[in-house]
C-alpha cells in the first residue's frame, strides 16, 4: 500500500467524520448556534477559545473546524496526486474534489447567514455525500488493487446495470432524507412501521408525503441492494473484492433500515439520528465503490486483459462512456 | 413678435395653467381618502380589565433543566432551574399567559410608541421574562447577564428573522419589530432549553398573567372588545367583553390540560 493511498484513505475517513459532525449539528438543532460566518462570534475561526465551545457551539464550531481541516487535507491530496500520479483524469478528479469542498464550505456559510433555508441546507447535505464519494473513489483509484494487472474482469451486463441503479437509488434516497431533515418532517409520521396506524397514511400534507417517500425509498433501496448483492454472490462469489463489498452493502442497508426505524421510535434521539446520516453515507460510498469495481474495464487505466476481454463481451452503454 | 408681446403671452399661459390646476390653498378641496385623525384616549373615561387565568387538570411536572453542556450555566444555577411550560400556583392559577385586545375594537385609533425600552434578559441561561409584550416600533433591549455566550434567535412568521450573538457578559442589543405578530418566539441555539415569546401589538392593551394568574389591562377606551389569552402549550382562548366608561371589567380564562 503506497503512502499516497494511505493518505487518501485518511482523507476519506476524515470526510466521513465531517459528515457525522454535520449530522450532529442538524440532529442537535445547533445550526445557528454560531450566528456569524466565516468568523465565530467575531473571532477568527481558529482562534476561537476552546473554553467557549459550549452547548450548540461545540457542534457547529466543531463542524467548521473539521470542515476546514478536511478542506486543507483535500488541497494537500490534490497537490500530492498532481505530483505523483501519472493519470490525468485522476488529477482532474482530485482538483474537482477540492472545488466541491470549497463550494460545500460556501453553501455552509450561506445557510448560516440566511437562517438555514431548506434548499441551501439540502444542497449542503447532498454535496457532502458527493465529496465523500469523490474521496472514496480517489482512495480506490490510488489503491494497488485498482491497478492489479491480474485482476479478473467482470463481464456481467446485469450486474453492471444493477450496481449503477443501486448507487443512484441510494443517493436519491439520501436526498429525500435530507429534504425530510431540513424541512422538519422527521417525525411527520410518528409511528413505525405503520403510518398513523395504517399502511398508507390516511391524511396527507407535504411533511407527511416527504416522510412517507423516505420510507418507501428505504424499501426500494433495500430491494435494490438485495438484488445486487444476491446476484453478485450467486455469480461472482469467487471474486473476494466484490464479495466483500456485497456483504458490506447488506450490512449497511440492514443497519440503516434499523437506524431509520429507531430514529422515529426514539423521537429523533440525536445520537441515533446522526448514526443514520453516517451509515447512509457509508452505504452510498460502498455502492459507488462496487459500481466502480464492476465498471473497471471502462477506465483508461484498466488492465489490458480486462479491457480486451470485457469490451469484447459487454455491449457498451452509451450514457456511461469511458473515463480517460 | 416683439419682446412685450412675448411676455404678455407667457403671462397669460401661466395664468391659465394656474387656474386650471386649482392653485390657491384657500380653495383646495379636502382629501376624502385621508384617514380620519386618530381619536385620542380620554383617560378620564377609560376603563380597565382585570382578571385571572386558571388551569384545570394536572399538567406535567416541571423538569429540571440539565445545563451540563455549559459549565457557566451549571455553576450559576446549580442545575436547579425548572422548565417554564406550565407555571402553576397551588390554587391552579396559571402564569405566563399573554392576554391582549384583539380584533377591530381599536382600529380607528393609533397609539404613540413608548419611548422606554422593553428588556429581555439572559440570566442563569434562562430568558427573563419568559412571556412579554411590546409595541410595534418600541425598542427591545436584549441583555446578556451571563458569563457565557448566547445567541438571540427570533423566529417570527411576519417580522424579519434575526440571529445575533452576544459572546460577552453585559452586552446589550437593541431591536424593533415592524409588524403586529402574536407571538414571536425566541430561542438560543447554544442552550437548547432557552426559549421566550413576545407579543407584538400596535397598541398598549396587553398584559401577562403573573403569580396568582392575575393580569391587568388599563386605560382602555370604552367599547366592545375581543380579548385573547395565549399560552405556549395550551393555545388560545377568546372572549368578547364590553368596557363601559370608568368601568373595571373582570375577565377570567380557564385552560384545561388533558391528564
Amino acid at each position: 500500500m503506497t503512502t499516497l493511498h494511505r493518505f487518501t484513505l485518511f482523507v476519506a475517513a476524515s470526510t466521513l467524520l465531517l459528515i457525522t459532525a454535520g449530522g450532529l449539528v442538524t440532529s442537535t438543532d445547533s445550526g445557528l448556534a454560531v450566528p456569524d460566518w466565516p468568523n465565530t462570534y467575531g473571532y477568527f475561526m481558529f482562534s476561537f477559545p476552546m473554553s467557549k465551545m459550549v452547548g450548540g457551539i461545540l457542534y457547529e464550531h466543531g463542524h467548521r473546524l473539521i470542515a476546514s481541516t478536511v478542506g486543507m487535507l483535500m488541497i494537500g491530496l490534490a497537490f500530492w496526486i498532481s505530483r505523483l500520479d501519472d493519470r490525468r483524469w485522476v488529477k482532474r478528479l482530485a482538483w474537482g474534489a477540492v472545488a466541491a469542498v470549497v463550494l460545500q464550505g460556501t453553501l455552509g456559510g450561506i445557510t448560516v447567514l440566511y437562517f438555514l433555508p431548506a434548499p441551501i441546507s439540502i444542497a449542503h447535505a447532498g454535496l457532502a455525500q458527493i465529496v465523500f464519494c469523490l474521496t472514496v473513489s480517489l482512495a480506490l483509484f490510488t489503491s494497488p488493487g485498482w491497478r492489479d494487472e491480474t485482476a479478473e474482469p467482470v463481464a456481467d451486463t446485469i450486474l453492471a446495470r444493477l450496481t449503477i441503479a443501486t448507487a443512484m437509488l441510494v443517493y436519491a434516497q439520501i436526498l429525500i432524507g435530507a429534504t425530510m431533515r431540513h424541512t422538519g418532517a422527521g417525525l411527520a409520521i410518528p409511528d413505525f412501521p405503520l403510518a398513523f396506524g395504517h399502511v398508507i397514511p390516511p391524511e396527507w400534507s407535504w411533511p407527511i408525503a416527504i416522510h412517507f417517500g423516505h420510507r418507501v425509498g428505504a424499501v426500494v433501496v433495500t430491494l435494490a441492494v438485495v438484488a445486487t448483492a444476491s446476484h453478485l454472490l450467486t455469480h461472482h462469489r469467487h471474486q473476494p473484492q466484490l464479495r466483500r463489498l456485497a456483504w458490506l452493502l447488506i450490512g449497511f442497508v440492514a443497519s440503516q433500515f434499523t437506524l431509520g426505524a429507531l430514529t422515529v421510535l426514539s423521537e429523533r434521539q440525536a445520537g441515533i439520528n446522526t448514526a443514520h446520516v453516517a451509515t447512509g453515507a457509508a452505504l452510498l460510498a460502498t455502492s459507488v465503490l462496487l459500481a466502480l469495481r464492476v465498471h473497471r474495464h471502462r477506465f483508461s487505466d484498466a488492465p489490458s486483459r480486462a479491457r480486451i476481454d470485457v469490451l469484447a463481451t459487454v455491449p457498451t452503454t452509451p450514457s456511461l462512456g469511458g473515463v480517460r | 413678435m416683439d419682446v412685450r408681446k412675448s411676455w404678455l403671452l407667457v403671462s397669460m399661459v401661466a395664468l391659465v395653467l394656474t387656474v386650471a390646476c386649482g392653485g390657491g390653498g384657500e380653495t383646495e378641496a379636502p382629501d376624502e381618502s385621508a384617514e380620519p385623525a386618530a381619536a385620542p384616549v380620554d383617560d378620564a373615561n377609560a376603563g380597565n380589565i382585570t382578571g385571572t387565568v386558571m388551569l384545570e387538570g394536572t399538567p406535567p411536572e416541571a423538569d429540571t433543566i440539565r445545563m451540563n453542556s455549559d459549565p457557566a450555566c451549571r455553576e450559576k444555577t446549580g442545575n436547579a432551574t425548572l422548565t417554564e411550560y406550565y407555571v402553576v400556583g397551588e390554587d391552579g392559577s396559571l402564569a405566563n399567559v399573554f392576554v391582549y385586545v384583539k380584533g377591530e375594537g381599536l382600529d380607528d385609533r393609533s397609539f404613540p410608541v413608548p419611548s422606554n425600552a422593553v428588556e429581555l434578559d439572559q440570566n442563569g441561561c434562562q430568558y427573563s421574562p419568559h412571556v412579554f409584550g411590546i409595541q410595534v416600533g418600541q425598542t427591545l433591549t436584549v441583555r446578556n447577564s451571563d458569563n457565557t455566550l448566547h445567541n438571540i434567535h427570533a423566529t417570527p412568521s411576519t417580522n424579519a428573522e434575526f440571529n445575533t450573538g452576544q459572546p460577552i457578559q453585559g452586552m446589550t442589543f437593541d431591536r424593533e419589530f415592524d409588524e403586529v405578530e402574536v407571538m414571536v418566539p425566541f430561542k438560543c441555539d447554544v442552550h437548547s432549553w432557552m426559549n421566550a415569546y413576545v407579543g407584538v401589538l400596535d397598541h398598549p392593551y396587553f398584559g401577562v398573567s403573573g403569580s396568582g394568574g392575575v393580569f391587568e389591562i388599563n386605560t382602555l377606551p370604552p367599547g366592545e372588545y375581543e380579548i385573547e389569552a395565549w399560552h405556549e402549550i395550551l393555545g388560545t382562548q377568546t372572549q368578547t367583553i364590553t368596557v363601559g366608561e370608568n368601568e373595571t371589567v373582570e375577565v377570567s380564562f380557564t385552560f384545561t390540560v388533558s391528564e
